[in-house]
C-alpha cells in the first residue's frame, strides 16, 4: 500500500523555516494581540513540522513525541493568553498591544 | 509524481499562512489559519506520521482554533459585531478558504483511493509512538506536561473568572 517516494528532508525543513518566518514577521508587524497569538501558533506549528520531518527521516517515533509536547505547550499557552486577552479588553476596551507597554507598580 | 502532493500541500500552507498575517478581520484570519493547519496535517500524513496528522486536525484545528474563535466572537460586542456577521455571511470571503480546502480534499481523495504514498518509505504507527512515549525514557516529560496543563487550567480559570465577574457587575 505504501510505496516510498523521495522528497528531500531539506525541502520539508525549508517549508518549516518559511512558515516560522512568516509567523515571526507577523509577531513583529501586527499590533493586535489576537494576530500576535495566531502568529505564535504558526511559529510553534512550524517547529512541530520540523520535528516530525526529522523523525520521519530517521524513522524514529521521537519526532512525533516532541510534536505532542509542543501541542501540549501550545494548548496551555493559548488558554492563559486568551484569559489575558479578556483582561486587556476589559481594562482598555481594545486589543492594541502597545497600550500595555508601561509598567505600573 | 507523488512528491507533487507534498509540494501542493506546502504551497497551500504557505499561501494560507501569508493570508493569516495580512488579514484585517480576526475571524477571517482564523479561517485561513485553520486551512494552513489542515495543509500541515496533510504533510504529516505524507511524511508517514498519521498520528501526528490526526492530532493536528483534532487538537490544533479543532480545539485550539475553536478556543480562538470563541474569544473573537465574545469580544465582538456592539455595532461592529453586526458588520462582522454581515461580512461573514456575504459569502465572498469564503471563496479563498474554499478553494484551498478543495485542493487539500482532492489530495486526500487521491491518497485514500489506493496509491497512498509516504515520504520516508516507512510509516510510524500510533502504537509505536505510544510505546515509546509511555515506555520509560519519556515518563518524566509526560508528567511535566500534565503539570503544565494543570497550571494552565488554573491560570485560565483565574483570569477568566475575574473577567466574568466584572461583566456581571456591568450588567447589574
Amino acid at each position: 500500500m505504501f510505496s516510498p517516494i523521495s522528497i528531500p528532508v531539506e525541502h520539508v525543513l525549508a517549508l518549516s523555516a518559511a512558515l516560522f518566518f512568516i509567523g515571526f514577521a507577523g509577531v513583529l508587524v501586527r499590533r493586535n494581540i489576537m494576530f500576535l497569538l495566531m502568529s505564535l501558533e504558526i511559529m510553534m506549528n512550524a517547529c512541530g513540522l520540523a520535528f516530525v520531518a526529522v523523525g520521519a527521516k530517521w524513522a524514529q517515533a521521537d519526532g512525533q513525541i516532541m510534536y505532542m509536547f509542543i501541542l501540549a505547550v501550545a494548548a496551555a499557552e493559548v488558554a492563559v493568553a486568551l484569559g489575558l486577552v479578556l483582561q486587556l479588553e476589559r481594562r482598555f476596551r481594545h486589543l492594541d498591544i502597545d497600550s500595555v507597554s508601561e509598567l505600573n507598580g | 509524481m507523488e512528491s507533487l502532493l507534498f509540494y501542493v500541500a506546502g504551497a497551500v500552507s504557505l499561501l494560507s499562512t501569508l493570508l493569516v498575517v495580512t488579514r484585517k478581520n480576526a475571524a477571517h484570519a482564523l479561517i485561513y489559519l485553520i486551512v494552513s493547519l489542515l495543509a500541515v496535517a496533510v504533510i504529516f500524513f505524507l511524511l508517514g506520521a498519521p498520528f501526528a496528522a490526526a492530532l493536528e486536525v483534532v487538537v490544533y484545528a479543532g480545539a485550539i482554533m475553536v478556543l480562538f474563535m470563541f474569544v473573537v466572537m465574545m469580544l465582538n460586542l456592539g455595532k461592529s459585531a453586526v458588520e462582522n456577521e454581515h461580512s461573514l455571511l456575504q459569502g465572498k470571503m469564503w471563496i479563498g478558504p474554499a478553494i484551498l480546502t478543495t485542493i487539500l480534499l482532492a489530495e486526500l481523495i487521491y491518497v485514500i483511493s489506493g496509491s497512498a504514498t509516504v515520504m520516508s518509505g516507512e510509516v510510524l504507527p500510533p502504537k509505536l509512538v505510544g510505546t515509546v512515549l509511555f515506555g520509560g525514557s519519556y515518563l518524566l516529560v509526560v508528567e511535566l506536561a500534565s503539570i503544565l496543563l494543570l497550571a494552565a487550567l488554573v491560570g485560565a480559570y483565574h483570569l477568566g473568572s475575574r473577567y466574568m465577574r466584572s461583566r456581571r457587575e456591568e450588567i447589574n
